[in-house]
């Protein structure tokens, strides 16, 4: 019993990075269709960003903040970029098009970090606190997974409240219901799509810190897997649906760790595509999806 | 005799209403318009009966390609394609061509479903082959000749003006051997002598193929000019029904159009 | 006429076909192409089955699919298993292996088929990894992940074998074109690519969607475990990691290069990326390594990348534009075809 509650806390605090990352893909997923396939590959840029960050000034708590702040900058700009010269040309395009333009960017930042020469094929080895941790009646909680999960939840919270309560976040939610009424608003799209992009990357940048800091290897493909998974998370919620990206990470966290501590861990990673199959048989709008009509 | 018939069938988006109740039988052979303001449900209506929707209630029957009476059947929750080769056929508000496409290609597919060699005499181009591919592209062609855009037959959709696009939507819709022919704004974005020979087309394909058509329409000219019967639809409910002089008296009708009077001091 | 067109077409692309063979084969027998240069052909000959595999429902259907290594992967374990352990020969051992993928596609498209586009992708990703996986986990039949050995090959004496080889991937080669080009101008061909084009019209046209999307998911299935069958014979040796992700891709590059519903245009490509990966490439690996401390490896697959993207923004009609390659028309020197080309 104490080892099923050590591995939830370890699911829900895995579940809250892929939560982050999540945000991102359902995000651009709800406002202009696209599943960006390039988003693990920014969360891959945050974790390195973060690792320069650090390597540099050394481990302390200043010099984390700062990495966290300059690793979402670095990641809002390659995500305003990237949309801008990739993506906004093909938005009238047939899907499959910016489909296949995204997979194009992702190798391209994946490979394309291995022949750089100041990051390389080679995992680098993320500075970490060490093993502090906590224990509170019998169950382990890491150091690192107090600050993973404060974090995510603090980022989740204000990403609320930008998508509820703020302007930009109205139009948000505008253009994601129908690109087309909102420009006829008044509404600037392409600002609001920029900003979207920016968001999402910011927020992965995030959780690549979280996740390297639990896991502090990094390297090039380090991406690959969480995108993919984080992806599944997010249809598992229903794709569009920002509580659904987080409700859909937290399960898939807990079902990974779950299967890794109670049956096997070399089907960890076999889990995530199982669920992707189940929900796309039995219920593919996600858990808190609705059904989106196209307009005949 | 009875061809199609919608028993108050209604649709519910989420939580809006978008068409209550509606009511209405085709007689075979005959000319119904539906008109009513933007919104009203026409194309909903249109959705329903051709599958593309599956009403939340109401009985949809039609009367299928059997050449006799009786025998008519429920298609409410069919597929579009299952009902289009039962034999109802139609046009798309905003134009659904196969825009890559050449004019030829946009109508011989939807000679497809009627063809009987399979995919192995296709590989094998077996005589059999040819000579039903020869079919299909003359009897194409016979199609493109009524409505005059034949000599275009390798023009790519998207490149044909506006108004041949929008005929060879219907041209593509008679290929499939309707029954019923559904057209949704035929005569859109057509100047006045374009809508009139439209209007001829319309009576002539009507009788030549043995058809019977429900069209929507905003223009009021063509409306009156070759609807035997009209239904005026506001709000997702039948406001009225009745001959073109009736219809354009009708209070309602008139009231969901252009507004009440507003009553001003003298 | 056509009719005429057409089966002048046919038999065009038969003659043209026996006259490059005919070159070619005297070429190898003769030691003219050597053995290296032979391997290039080969490998280009496999790549145009599965790049026109890929090219069925991806280019013509409209549906993205990113796990045709996967279906390799099947083909070509089923085929080395079936001649290894159960003395099939190599012909039956090979439809054995496509109609074996064929199940798979079946299985995998039933579900997922009827989603929107974006999740056949997604899903097709998944399947390439789980069979890869799966491939490692079977150790007993597979030979995990240490790999297969001993495949044999297509002629059991060592002398014939470049030339055995050259002539079965090209029949099989020419098969797959002859079949697919077939199949693509007939009306279940123009049916299919209606889909790509709108499918609710398609559909309101009296095309049963559902079924064509299937049919040629499961067809391109097909092919691609033959051509992985025909891989795994002209390697002798088999192991997962050979059909990962990147094979995937790389098969998405050969066939937005070539041009997306254009057949010529994959057949070009596939040559052209074998010959750039297998001869180009290697001629500047100590350049690489010694100028610029990097593996030749890693930088192709950014070229590769960027192929995607450059040829997306700026030409999605691929190498070939507009343009299939109609050999009467050639033949009489006038020009190309309108092709059955995407946006």
């Amino acid at each position: 019993m104490m080892e099923f509650v050590q591995q939830m806390i370890n699911g829900i605090a895995l579940g809250s990075v892929y939560a982050l990352i999540a945000l991102g893909y359902t995000m651009v997923y709800g406002i202009v269709k696209l599943i960006n396939f390039a988003h693990g590959d920014v969360w891959m840029i945050g974790a390195f960003t973060g690792y320069f960050v650090l390597a540099a000034l050394g481990v302390g708590p200043l010099s984390i903040i700062l990495a966290f702040i300059v690793s979402m900058i670095v990641c809002a700009i390659f995500g305003i970029v990237i949309e801008k010269t990739c993506y906004k040309p093909l938005r009238n395009a047939p899907r499959i098009n910016i489909l296949i333009t995204a997979i194009g960017v992702s190798l391209l930042l994946e490979n394309g970090a291995r022949v750089i020469p100041f990051i390389g094929p080679n995992p680098k080895q993320f500075p970490t606190f060490g093993n502090a941790n906590m224990l509170f009646m019998g169950i382990n909680i890491s150091f690192v997974q107090v600050i993973e999960l404060g974090i995510s939840i603090l980022l989740m919270i204000l990403l609320n409240y930008i998508v509820n309560k703020t302007k930009m976040g109205k139009a948000m939610r505008a253009v994601s219901h129908d690109m087309n009424a909102a420009l006829l608003m008044g509404i600037n799209v392409d600002n609001v799509i920029s900003f979207t992009f920016a968001i999402g990357a910011a927020l992965a940048a995030a959780a690549g810190i979280l996740f390297a800091l639990a896991y502090p290897q990094v390297e090039p493909y380090m991406g690959i897997m969480p995108g993919l998974k984080a992806f599944v998370a997010a249809v598992l919620g229903g794709i569009g649906s920002i509580p659904g990206a987080m409700l859909g990470g937290f399960i898939l966290g807990t079902a990974e760790t779950l299967t890794k501590g109670f049956i096997s861990s070399k089907l960890a990673d076999a889990i995530a595509f199982g669920i992707l199959i189940i929900i796309l048989v039995i219920k593919p709008s996600g858990i808190l999806g609705k059904n989106q009509r196209e307009k005949v | 005799m009875e061809v199609l018939n919608a028993q108050s069938i209604s649709i519910v988006f989420g939580g809006l209403k978008a068409v209550t109740n509606f009511n209405l039988k085709l007689e075979k052979g005959e000319l119904v318009g539906l008109i009513g303001p933007n919104g009203a449900g026409k194309t909903t209506i249109f959705n329903m009966l051709t599958g593309v929707y599956t009403p939340t209630s109401g009985k949809i029957l039609f009367g299928g390609k059997v050449s006799g009476e009786g025998s008519m059947q429920s298609i409410a929750g069919l597929t579009p394609y299952q009902i289009t080769q039962m034999g109802i056929a139609r046009t798309f508000q905003n134009i659904r061509l196969f825009k890559d496409l050449t004019v030829l290609d946009n109508v011989r597919i939807a000679f497809h479903f009627g063809v009987k060699y399979n995919a192995l005499q296709a590989v094998l181009r077996t005589p059999a082959f040819y000579r039903e591919e020869n079919e299909i592209t003359e009897k194409a062609r016979d199609l493109l000749k009524i409505f005059n855009i034949h000599e275009k037959e390798n023009e790519l959709a998207k490149n044909l003006p506006y108004g041949e696009q929008r005929k060879l939507e219907i041209t593509r819709a008679l290929a499939t051997n309707p029954r019923v022919l559904l057209l949704d704004e035929p005569a859109a974005g057509m100047n006045p002598q374009e809508t009139h020979d439209l209007m001829n087309l319309i009576k002539f394909i009507r009788d030549k193929f043995d058809l019977t058509i429900l069209l929507i329409e905003h223009d009021m000219s063509l409306v009156m000019g070759i609807c035997e019967r009209i239904a005026g639809l506001d709000y997702g409910q039948v406001i009225a029904v009745g001959t073109p002089a009736q219809i354009s008296k009708d209070p309602k009708v008139i009231k969901a159009y252009l507004g009440e009077e507003v009553e001003t001091g003298a | 006429m056509q009719k005429n067109n057409r089966l002048l077409n046919s038999i065009t692309l038969l003659l043209v076909s026996i006259v490059i063979f005919a070159v070619l084969f005297l070429l190898i027998y003769n030691n003219i192409i050597n053995e290296f240069a032979g391997d290039i052909l080969k490998i280009s000959g496999i790549y145009i089955i599965v790049a026109l595999s890929l090219n069925l429902i991806t280019g013509f259907t409209g549906q993205l699919a990113l796990g045709q290594a996967g279906f390799m992967a099947i083909g070509a374990y089923t085929t080395a298993i079936c001649v290894m352990k159960f003395h099939i020969p190599l012909l039956a051992a090979l439809i054995i292996g496509g109609l074996f993928t064929a199940l798979f596609g079946f299985l995998i498209g039933f579900p997922t088929l009827r989603l929107r586009g974006d999740y056949l992708a997604i899903t097709t990703l998944g399947f390439g990894e789980i069979v890869r996986v799966i491939m490692v986990n079977l150790e007993g039949l597979t030979g995990g992940a240490a790999g297969l050995y001993g495949v044999p090959s297509f002629s059991d004496d060592f002398k014939l074998n470049p030339i055995m080889g050259f002539i079965w991937i090209f029949c099989f080669a020419v098969a797959t074109i002859l079949i697919i080009s077939n199949l693509i101008n007939s009306s279940a061909g123009r049916a299919i690519i209606s889909i790509r084009e709108d499918e609710i019209a398609s559909n309101s046209m009296g095309i049963n969607v559902p079924y064509y999307k299937m049919f040629a998911f499961v067809f391109s299935a097909f092919i691609a475990g033959i051509g992985g069958g025909l891989y795994a014979t002209h390697f002798g040796y088999l192991n997962p990691s050979m059909f990962n992700f990147l094979f995937s891709v790389n098969i998405v590059v050969m066939v937005v290069l070539g041009g997306l519903g254009s057949i010529t245009g994959t057949i070009i490509a596939s040559c052209i990326f074998a010959f750039f990966t297998m001869y180009f490439l290697p001629l500047f690996k100590d350049f690489a390594q010694n100028v610029f401390h990097i593996s030749i490896l890693d930088f192709n697959q950014v070229i590769f990348a960027t192929v995607l993207i450059l040829m997306m923004l700026f030409r999605p009609r691929g190498i070939m534009g507009t343009k299939e390659l109609s050999f009467v028309k050639l033949v009489k020197g006038i020009g190309f075809n309108k092709t059955q080309g995407v946006k």
